[in-house]
């Protein structure tokens, strides 16, 4: 192969080895999501004490970049303040696992690095909204989310 | 590698494409036949000889430019009722695809037969477009959707079928000819004699067959049968479906509007004549009229050719593929019992990165659900990889998919 690598050490390891790889029993935040095209197909749990993110966990299926992505995502988002995880930006997580070029070479493929990032701005999302009644707090991030990919 | 009507280097000398480089320099290796096909020359050509010369409306004016287009178009018509062995050019109607085509008939002839109580019957391995109309009419008619399910080689479990039949309630089974997963060849003879004997109407999806065999609807005598040109060196936006005569005469319209009339009154409208009553407003003039030169292309080369070169191929692949390591093959793994389309996955790596590993390489296979998500379910899989083959395709192109694979098996450590 050549070109920008995708399949790094880490990315095969971490999608043989996925973080935080499960369940939480009704979970303040869940968020189930999917790209249809390709059928990754993801799980997202989440808890919080209202400040903090105090747990968190993806079970689903979905490829390599996908796996990999979603749990670099759970690792960056544990223990993290609220407004913190709010404004959590895409180029980070990419960066995280050196896929900042796929925003330019793979539109497709950017999907799969992306998916758990838009259901965590949904599910936050959600959670402001429906469970704490606060608009205002939820702020942009359903658009956000929207425009991801 | 071929007989001697068969010249591979000349027929890929037609297909433009196949001299693209694509990723970093990579020779194409185009294996997502099934999706759709390249296009020769031939079909480049007539698309722009039509627009330069002859564009025109068709069935209406009757000035020159319209009636050198009407009559390609019934040219056309004509062409594909010759080539699937049909006698009566009225019972070959234009349609936007395959998908359309089935709309039609659970539209303009469900709605009329099928109602509550009543069986509709089809497969495990069909397209979406052979589930959901199914779907879409039983569920709005009170009548019930079975299924025929598939064995462990991919093949249909048959006496499912004689079940469903000795029920007396089925009106329809709908049932591809060749799988477009799995590249299965459906044994339609024994299904269509099975349905005649208890007098269900029977459809076949022939999207994955016309292209890849010859297809005779006269010895088949089934009710209906739907393709695309599109998979078949022809133009997107072109299907055909095929119905006896006596089954379009009694059904409704599927839409109203210009063509399909005789005579429009404000509160009534009698109704063209056959295929017309079907083929409301502008249809796809250009690509009706160009699907012609892929169907003189096809006539040339010879469906038996055609077949041939697929049966080597896929017998060529099967072997190789079956070496590579962790690689899991569906379907009959039998090149007579299959079209050229191979569906594999590699142990646990998601489709999607194989295919991103061989599109390095300038392999274009598919990977997904392939419209066929009550299949993935029974395969209890996501998606499967498919490389499929058709008329231009090489042995050395399927050595360049090995190779690929077994990269992918490195990088995953298989």
């Amino acid at each position: 192969m050549s070109g920008d690598p995708i399949y790094t050490e880490m990315i095969i390891e971490y999608s043989r080895n996925p973080s935080n790889f499960g369940k939480i029993e009704n979970p303040q935040i869940h968020r189930h999501d999917s790209n249809p095209l390709c059928g990754d197909s993801i799980d997202l749990y989440v808890n919080t004490d209202g400040t903090k993110i105090t747990e968190v966990k993806f079970d689903g299926k979905g490829c390599a970049i996908c796996m990999a992505c979603t749990s670099v995502l759970t690792e960056m988002i544990q223990n993290k303040n609220l407004d913190e995880v709010k404004n959590f930006q895409k180029d980070e997580l990419l960066a995280e696992l050196g896929l900042e070029h796929l925003i330019k070479t793979s539109p497709v493929r950017i999907k799969c690095a992306l998916l758990s990032l838009k259901a965590l701005k949904y599910g936050i999302y959600s959670y402001f909204v429906e469970k704490m009644n606060d608009v205002e707090a939820a702020g942009n991030l359903k658009e956000e989310a929207a425009s991801l990919y | 590698m071929q007989s001697t009507q068969y010249s591979l280097d000349s027929i890929r000398n037609d297909f433009p494409v196949l001299e693209r480089k694509v990723r970093d320099n990579k020779a194409l290796v185009y294996l997502d036949n099934a999706a759709t096909t390249q296009k020769p020359i031939q079909v480049i050509d007539a698309i722009t000889d039509y627009y330069k010369n002859h564009n025109s409306n068709i069935h209406r004016a009757v000035h020159a430019l319209a009636e050198e287009s009407t009559e390609a178009f019934e040219v056309t018509r004509s062409k594909v009722a010759k080539f699937l062995n049909v006698v009566n050019n009225d019972e070959i109607i234009f349609v936007r695809g395959t998908t359309e085509a089935i709309n039609l008939v659970a539209y303009a002839w469900g709605r009329d037969n099928v109602q509550k109580g009543d069986i509709v019957v089809t497969t495990e391995y069909e397209h979406h477009s052979n589930i959901v109309p199914w779907q879409i009419l039983t569920q709005e008619t009170g009548a019930e959707l079975r299924y025929i399910d598939i064995d462990k080689n991919g093949e249909l479990m048959l006496e499912q079928l004689d079940e469903h039949l000795a029920t007396g309630r089925v009106k329809l089974v709908a049932v591809s000819h060749v799988s477009n997963v799995l590249g299965t060849i459906t044994d339609i003879k024994e299904i269509i004699t099975k349905c005649k004997n208890a007098g269900s109407k029977i459809l076949i999806d022939g999207a994955q067959a016309v292209p890849h065999m010859k297809v005779d609807i006269s010895d088949l005598d089934c009710d209906f049968y739907a393709f695309s040109a599109h998979k078949m060196l022809g133009p997107t936006g072109v299907g055909v479906l095929w119905a006896r005569k006596e089954l379009l005469e009694k059904m409704r319209p599927f839409q109203g509007g210009g063509d399909m009339i005789r005579e429009v009154h404000k509160f009534e409208t009698t109704y063209n004549d056959l295929p017309y009553k079907f083929e409301a407003g502008t249809p796809n003039v250009a690509d009706v009229i160009c699907f012609s030169a892929a169907i003189d292309y096809l006539t040339k080369i010879g469906m038996d050719n055609v077949r041939n070169h697929e049966i080597e191929l896929t017998k060529y692949a099967l072997e190789k593929m079956s070496k590579v390591n962790g690689l899991v093959i569906y379907g009959p793994k039998n090149s007579e019992k299959q079209g050229g389309v191979i569906s594999f996955n590699f142990e646990d790596v998601h489709p999607h990165d194989v295919a991103t590993i061989v599109d390095k390489n300038g392999v274009a296979i598919r990977s997904g659900h392939h419209c066929a998500q009550v299949l993935m379910e029974k395969l209890d899989v996501a998606a499967t990889n498919r490389a499929s083959f058709y008329i231009y395709t090489t042995k050395q192109e399927i050595d360049v998919l090995i190779n690929s694979l077994e990269e992918v098996a490195k990088v995953f450590k298989l």
